[in-house]
């Protein structure tokens, strides 16, 4: 199968911190790669280097000729001084035609909220309007850092419901960052775990039970992987609160 | 019969007002206010500068700026102190330095006038360098609009889509080191910052986008100039602080008729 980004032995050193080592990946086309990692563990860098607005100090990024990526960024919350509509934002740098806004718009359930002030909507509300943007390139791999970080527990199912959605109909891959470890381990993707090096990847379920896994990410990564197992009979309360 | 002074200083009343609205949203957008307000103290060095070396006062200004921007920058990434620290060290250590070095002078100088500015200081020279100032400021936001607005979004986003954040953060200061060099003049060293942010914060309530947000900043801005130097002539007044009276009179206007309306809704 075709790679659309390849990276190799990627290396970033920064006030004598190792932030990245030897790090690689390897996404295909229709891959669902999510990666996880306590903080500080190199998440962003490592999708920056991917997306080539950050060069590493060694190693390779290949990506594939003309590829059209589609990014949502950690944080987003705008500034209610200025005054922008979604539609305005969408269209911000981005060249379409009112055909695809419509299909988009549709595709993401933010047609009601085109008029909105950006700085007015719902959390839930801004992360599908950062998906329609990403789209709208027709992009063949969506990188998203973090997409539902903010979120409440309802809103986040709706997040991933829709995700799921898209990646099924569309002929596109998907790279993301997510602490959501329940909502990723009960799902068949693979998952690559991240702390300044690849720790282990494959699918969820073996990784989860490798005991490796467990000690190299710590105490904090062990506490949430043991919330993570005891799911069904336990609240999702400390995952949330992290 | 307008006298040829008046006729001066509503040209480069007006140009600095168009210029200083339209800049001025950004200061808002991205809360600069406070590095504008160090960026004009320490224009008053670059008026030391310019009597020292014998050139113009407001090319001492951009190049003292100029160099304030780039040591703010080049401190803050050192991280160690923070940056409203670093403005006010850098603020008024230019502005101190500046004083001294024009107590210093033999020519004597009117410090009034700097400070809080003077219509009557504005000669032809002085007009061409707002003018071009001016045209120079509107035609790279025209056309790097997109781009500008996108960062003052989120940076992240922006950067992904493959804009040099660092490079149009340094335009954004590059942008503001020239309205302060062609507006202190007429409007004051101290009271700039108030012609940058005033009449963006009076748009903001009005405009539905940040193209109407600019322009309606800009108009409101003219407007508050134009009724500013001419209050200024037949009351006799400081022309910086009448400015800013009359910009002042139409914030509260706006906001209060913004907030009735809104009720209503």
């Amino acid at each position: 199968m075709t790679s659309l980004i390849q990276a190799k032995d990627l290396c970033v050193t920064r006030h004598n911190k190792t932030i990245l080592e030897n790090v690689f990946i390897d996404v295909k086309k229709k891959d669902f790669i999510t990666i996880i990692g306590p903080n500080g563990a190199g998440k962003s860098v490592f999708l920056e280097c991917l997306m080539g607005s950050f060069i590493p100090d060694s190693g390779n990024v290949k990506r594939k000729d003309n590829l059209s990526v589609g990014y949502i960024p950690q944080n987003f919350s705008p500034e209610s001084s200025m005054p922008i509509s979604v539609e305005r934002f969408l269209t911000l740098k981005k060249k379409f035609t009112p055909q695809e806004l419509l299909n988009i718009s549709k595709e993401t359930n933010i047609s009601k909220i085109l008029d909105k002030n950006l700085a007015n909507l719902s959390g839930g509300e801004l992360q599908k309007v950062l998906l329609a943007r990403s789209l709208l390139n027709n992009p063949e791999l969506l990188i998203l850092d973090e997409p539902a970080q903010n979120l409440d527990i309802k809103n986040q199912l709706n997040f991933y419901n829709l995700l799921n959605k898209i990646y099924k109909i569309r002929d596109i891959s998907i790279l993301m960052v997510s602490h959501d470890l329940h909502m990723v381990m009960s799902s068949t993707r693979k998952v690559v775990c991240l702390y300044h090096h690849v720790c282990c990847s494959g699918e969820p379920q073996t990784v989860a039970k490798d005991p490796e896994f467990i000690s190299l990410f710590g105490d904090d990564m062990a506490k949430m992987m043991s919330v993570y197992q005891h799911t069904h009979n336990h609240s999702h309360q400390e995952i949330l609160n992290d | 019969m307008i006298e040829p002074f008046i006729i001066r200083a509503i040209i480069a009343g007006v140009g600095i007002a168009i210029i200083a609205g339209a800049i001025g949203c950004f200061v808002v957008w991205r809360k600069m206010a406070y590095f504008g307000d160090s960026l004009a103290h320490s224009a008053l060095l670059g008026v030391a500068l310019g009597l020292v070396m014998g050139i113009s006062t407001n090319l001492g200004t951009v190049i003292i700026c100029s160099i304030f921007a780039s040591v703010l920058i080049w401190l803050q990434q050192k991280k160690i102190l923070a940056t409203d620290t670093l403005l006010g060290i850098l603020a008024h250590s230019a502005l101190s330095v500046g004083m001294v070095t024009l107590s210093l002078l033999e020519q004597s100088v009117d410090l009034h006038s700097y400070l809080f500015g003077d219509i009557l200081a504005v000669n032809s020279a002085e007009i061409y360098f707002i003018l071009f100032g001016g045209f120079f400021v509107l035609i790279f936001l025209y056309f790097n609009w997109s781009s500008f607005v996108l960062m003052t979004i989120d940076e992240k986003l922006a950067k992904a889509e493959g804009i040099n954040i660092v490079l149009y953060q340094l335009l954004i200061m590059l942008l503001m080191t020239i309205v302060v060099a062609v507006s202190f003049k007429i409007v004051g060293l101290l009271l700039i910052t108030s012609l940058l942010i005033i009449p963006a914060a009076a748009a903001r309530q009005l405009a539905k986008s940040p193209e109407k947000m600019a322009i309606i900043s800009s108009l409101l801005a003219v407007l508050s100039v134009a009724i500013g130097i001419f209050s200024s002539l037949y009351l006799d007044t400081p022309s910086g602080p009448s400015i800013v009276v009359v910009s002042t009179i139409i914030f509260i206007t706006i906001s209060i008729f913004s907030f009735l309306t809104n009720k209503n809704n």
